[in-house]
């Protein structure tokens, strides 16, 4: 019985202690391709060549999936605000929700499933196949050469998909509001306009996206990076950038909220 | 008396390895080990799976570091090595991994055009010229604008053996280099290795378990068993050797030193025959 619960406890410790090795091996990592970042830079091409696999592939699903939100947020919010008589603020309430909070977060979401995932799957099997040592062996550092350009893609990436997301989110709530609910579109726009502050809450929406691409982007590359060079090892990789990239982003999505709050 | 005269840069040798141990945790994988490569030879490093030669490449690359002694490369001690040091050596080395390691996102032109791309400022037309030259080299010019998808085994190698001695190095290892090949793939690599070997004035270490192969093309043969050089010499002298191990091994005998049976414990009391014999015996 107190083998068995000895067992427990150093096996919790075990996952403890391997959980902050990690997280000092993904800090330590974050340092190394920021300063092998100069090529990425040097040769934007390699970069540019990127954000086509991660931004340019994603957009169908951000765009299609912005719509669909923002047509949701417009029939959701027109109900609850015709209790209140206030249907014609619906472009202010789909306006906000998606700049501050639902653009950057599900986009995050979005983007960690479909080119995070991508980006551990390519660099799991480049490492698995040779074809890391096989650069490192030419005399090419495979973080500047493999890593850093993936890694900023993703920065530049996110923020952009993210005010698309915004932008179709806003064009669905429209059509809903003109089409179905019949609200003017002159009084969906101005009230939108006024209600929406440039600083506040499109730009602190901005830097949310930002910090999102950072944290998927490290993620990503990390466990591809450390995978295990083994078909299994990388399909248990793949896993730990969707899971891990969702639960830091909501982390994140949470402190930047309480930091972002105006002051009353 | 006057001292012998120091070798001249051309008799030194181009890999020296030194009483060197290497060990992954606490399993030892190479134990005291020392071998040299002279200038423009092509030697062959032979032994069973797992026996340690391909930790061996990998030292003499810089890529894992020895534990103890001294693994020396073109004058250069690779432990005492930084980074960029390793990076300076490593241009003059070329290296043929076992599946090839072509990069699958670029086309097989773009696979050889690569570190002429990344070393080099020559211009985009001497660099077309250069890859099909290497292409043709090894008979596959006609497969520039395929992907390492679209290719065979056999040619995969052929085109990563290109891409290997692309800047003309001075070092060039291969790891397995005849492993999963038919009969023609596996003499057209052959032939190739021993071809360039000699055309670029280089030197090669060949990993291989492929005996047959490597006695028609290699100048000096090492054999490893257990981390440690169990036997070496030329293909005749390896030809007619008796050691036993030797002889296990280029005459493919099935038992010798090292033996058919993983050790275990004996078989008749694994099947349970003596305890039933004692059974009958009550």
């Amino acid at each position: 019985m107190m083998s068995k619960l000895f067992a427990a406890i150093s096996n919790l410790g075990a996952r403890g202690t391997d959980a902050i090795w990690r997280g000092g091996s993904m800090a330590r990592f974050f340092f190394l391709v920021l300063s092998q970042s100069g090529m990425s830079f040097r040769r934007f091409h390699l970069t540019i060549r990127e954000i086509f696999f991660s931004g340019v592939m994603s957009l169908v699903i951000i765009m299609v999936s912005g719509l669909f939100i923002g047509m949701v947020l417009g029939l959701q919010g027109f109900e609850t605000l015709q209790t209140y008589g206030a249907e014609e603020q619906m472009g202010v309430l789909v306006a906000l929700s998606l700049v501050r909070e639902l653009g950057p977060v599900v986009t995050a979401l979005l983007f960690a499933s479909r080119a995070g995932s991508a980006i551990t799957a390519e660099i799991g099997l480049m490492k698995a196949t040779e074809q890391l040592k096989a650069m490192d062996m030419m005399a090419v550092d495979p973080i500047a050469r493999v890593v850093a350009p993936r890694f900023w893609a993703g920065v530049v990436s996110m923020p952009l998909l993210a005010a698309l997301f915004s932008a179709m989110g806003i064009f669905g709530g429209y059509l809903v509001a003109m089409i179905l609910v019949g609200i003017d579109s002159g009084v969906f726009w101005s009230n939108m306009q006024d209600a929406v502050d440039f600083r506040y809450d499109i730009m602190n929406g901005v830097v949310k996206s930002i910090v999102f691409g950072i944290a998927i982007s490290v993620i990503a590359t990390f466990e591809g990076f450390d995978a295990e060079p083994t078909a299994e090892g990388v399909s248990r990789a793949t896993t730990r950038t969707v899971v891990t990239s969702a639960l830091t982003v909501l982390a994140l999505d949470l402190m930047l909220t309480g930091f972002m709050l105006r002051p009353v | 008396m006057s001292s012998p005269p120091l070798p001249s840069a051309a008799e030194q040798p181009l890999v020296e390895i030194e009483n060197v141990d290497f060990s992954y945790g606490k399993r030892a994988i190479l134990k005291g080990i020392s071998l040299t490569v002279r200038r423009r030879k092509v030697v062959a490093i032979m032994g069973g799976s797992g026996c340690g030669k391909t930790t061996l490449l990998r030292l003499i690359g810089g890529q894992l570091l020895a534990s103890k002694g001294v693994v020396r490369v073109l004058g250069e001690n690779v432990g005492a090595l930084d980074r960029e040091g390793m990076y300076q050596v490593r241009r003059k080395m070329g290296m043929l991994f076992q599946f090839g390691a072509l990069f699958t996102d670029i086309s097989v032109f773009d696979n050889i055009a690569f570190q002429l791309r990344e070393h080099t400022e020559l211009p985009e037309e001497m660099i077309h010229d250069l890859v099909l030259m290497k292409l043709n080299a090894v008979g596959l010019r006609g497969t520039a604008k395929l992907f390492p998808s679209e290719l065979s085994g056999g040619m995969a190698r052929r085109v990563a053996l290109a891409r290997t001695v692309v800047l003309d190095p001075t070092l060039i290892m291969y790891d397995e280099p005849f492993a999963g090949l038919d009969p023609i793939s596996l003499a057209v690599v052959g032939q190739s290795i021993r071809k360039l070997n000699d055309s670029l004035g280089a030197t090669s270490i060949i990993v291989t378990h492929d005996v047959q192969e490597s006695l028609q093309i290699v100048d000096y043969l090492y054999f490893v068993a257990d981390g440690k050089i169990v036997g070496q010499g030329t293909p005749d002298e390896i030809r007619a050797s008796t050691e036993p191990y030797i002889k296990q091994f280029v005459h493919a005998e099935m038992d010798g030193p090292v033996p058919f049976h993983y050790p275990a414990r004996d078989y008749a009391d694994d099947l349970n025959l003596n305890s039933c014999a004692a059974k009958v015996a009550l």
